[in-house]
């Protein structure tokens, strides 16, 4: 049940992008097209999951015992460098479909705020999680930005042949769709 | 480029908010009121003209394939000396900002300055390149603050001014999203009629 709620909170209710703030970058830039947007949210899905895992791990039984919490921020967003570069390559080894589409998003997650940003909310002491429900959050909270970024990318692929305003085109008007969207989901709050 | 130019550049012309929108998501997270959107603006600028200064010092000794990592670590260095200073003289401001303080790590307001500027120019003028941008940034977003505050608590800087019913909308995600893309269509008109204006003016001349 705990889980359940962690899962219905990370994917709607809390939803990253739209009630959170947080990986807006590639959500208003990989959001063109359908498919790109679909293997974005995959990549980001997946480093989220691990990196949930290893930051909370290192912070529970490395930085905790040590009292270097302090050094969390430097620590955390070096283990994600490193993940993503090991899963560019442990994918580039074993799958090269797989690769080919998600490679060039690959570099781009380290500075995805959204990884960066459930590390941080994995270790905040007042949700009190443990290492499954880290990597739980983790992964629900992908899924979440990954549902947020193939909606915004079946909206502007209508938008793009519409007669939008010339002041409006590009971001001013994704921003505006953002903003309707970001509507609809508060339709969730208060249901967890 | 000139010094003047290099000074002008981040405020008008490469806007990091309005002109390269980078750093979109404090942009939104944090201006639901003019004070947070100013503290945030400042803590960029200060993490900014840190890490262009480091970085512009330090740009014959980083070997070219490692750069981002080491220019992430000089970034997320600064970021935490930061947030010890905040932690101890503004604990307020350090639980309003909440994650969005650590995430300045990750804005790419400053790694893309770290790349495009500091990591090829002198450290005088990348100090006044990280200056700039930190200042365009933050009149940005207090701009956004203020419209955003006035609009959905009715107050000026924590001042209230005695509005009955704000529109809450406006302090929530999606109000944002509306001021955020409103502003940039504003800009955008803006830009297009004095440019219309000056090929005019052109024409008229020849």
């Amino acid at each position: 049940m705990e889980y359940l709620i962690i899962i219905v909170s990370a994917v709607f209710v809390n939803n990253f992008v739209l009630s959170q703030i947080l990986g807006i970058c590639p959500f208003l830039g990989v959001s063109k097209k359908i498919d790109t947007s679909v293997g974005m949210g995959i990549a980001v899905t997946f480093v989220m999951g691990v990196a949930s895992v290893f930051t909370y791990a290192l912070n529970a039984y490395v930085l905790t015992p040590l009292n270097l919490e302090y050094i969390q921020t430097i620590v955390f967003i070096l283990v994600i460098a490193v993940l993503v570069q090991i899963a560019e390559i442990i994918i580039k080894r074993f799958s090269s479909t797989l690769y080919n589409a998600l490679g060039v998003y690959l570099p781009l997650i380290t500075t995805n705020c959204a990884v960066l940003g459930v590390a941080l909310i994995n270790v905040t002491p007042s949700l009190n999680y443990n290492l499954l429900s880290a990597f739980v959050n983790g992964v629900f909270s992908g899924v979440g930005f990954t549902l947020a970024l193939v909606l915004m990318a079946g909206i502007r692929e209508k938008t793009v042949t519409s007669d939008v305003p010339r002041a409006f085109r590009g971001f001013p008007i994704a921003l505006i769709t953002a903003g309707i969207m970001s509507m609809a989901f508060l339709a969730f709050s208060g249901m967890v | 480029m000139k010094k003047r130019e290099i000074a002008l550049n981040g405020i008008l012309k490469s806007n990091p908010t309005f002109r390269l929108v980078l750093g979109t998501c404090p942009t939104l997270a944090v201006t639901t009121t003019a004070v947070n959107s100013l503290a945030m603006g400042l803590a960029v600028t200060f993490v900014l003209v840190c890490s262009n200064m480091m970085i512009s010092l330090l740009r014959k000794v980083i070997p070219d394939n490692v750069r981002i990592a080491a220019f992430i670590t000089v970034i997320a260095t600064f970021v935490t000396i930061l947030q010890m200073l905040m932690k101890s003289l503004l604990p307020d401001l350090y639980s309003a900002l909440g994650i969005f303080l650590p995430l300045i790590v990750v804005n790419c307001i400053i790694l893309g300055r770290a790349e495009a500027f500091a990591s090829k120019n002198g450290v005088a003028d990348s100090i006044t390149d990280g200056f700039s941008m930190g200042i365009g940034f933050t009149a940005s977003l207090t701009l956004i603050g203020v419209i955003r505050e006035l609009l959905g608590s009715g107050s000026f800087f924590s001042l209230s001014l005695g509005v009955r019913s704000p529109m809450s909308v406006f302090v929530l995600p999606a109000g944002g999203f509306f001021v955020y893309g409103i502003l940039m269509a504003v800009i955008n008109h803006i830009t297009y009629k004095s440019e219309k204006s000056r090929l005019l003016k052109k024409e008229r001349a020849e």
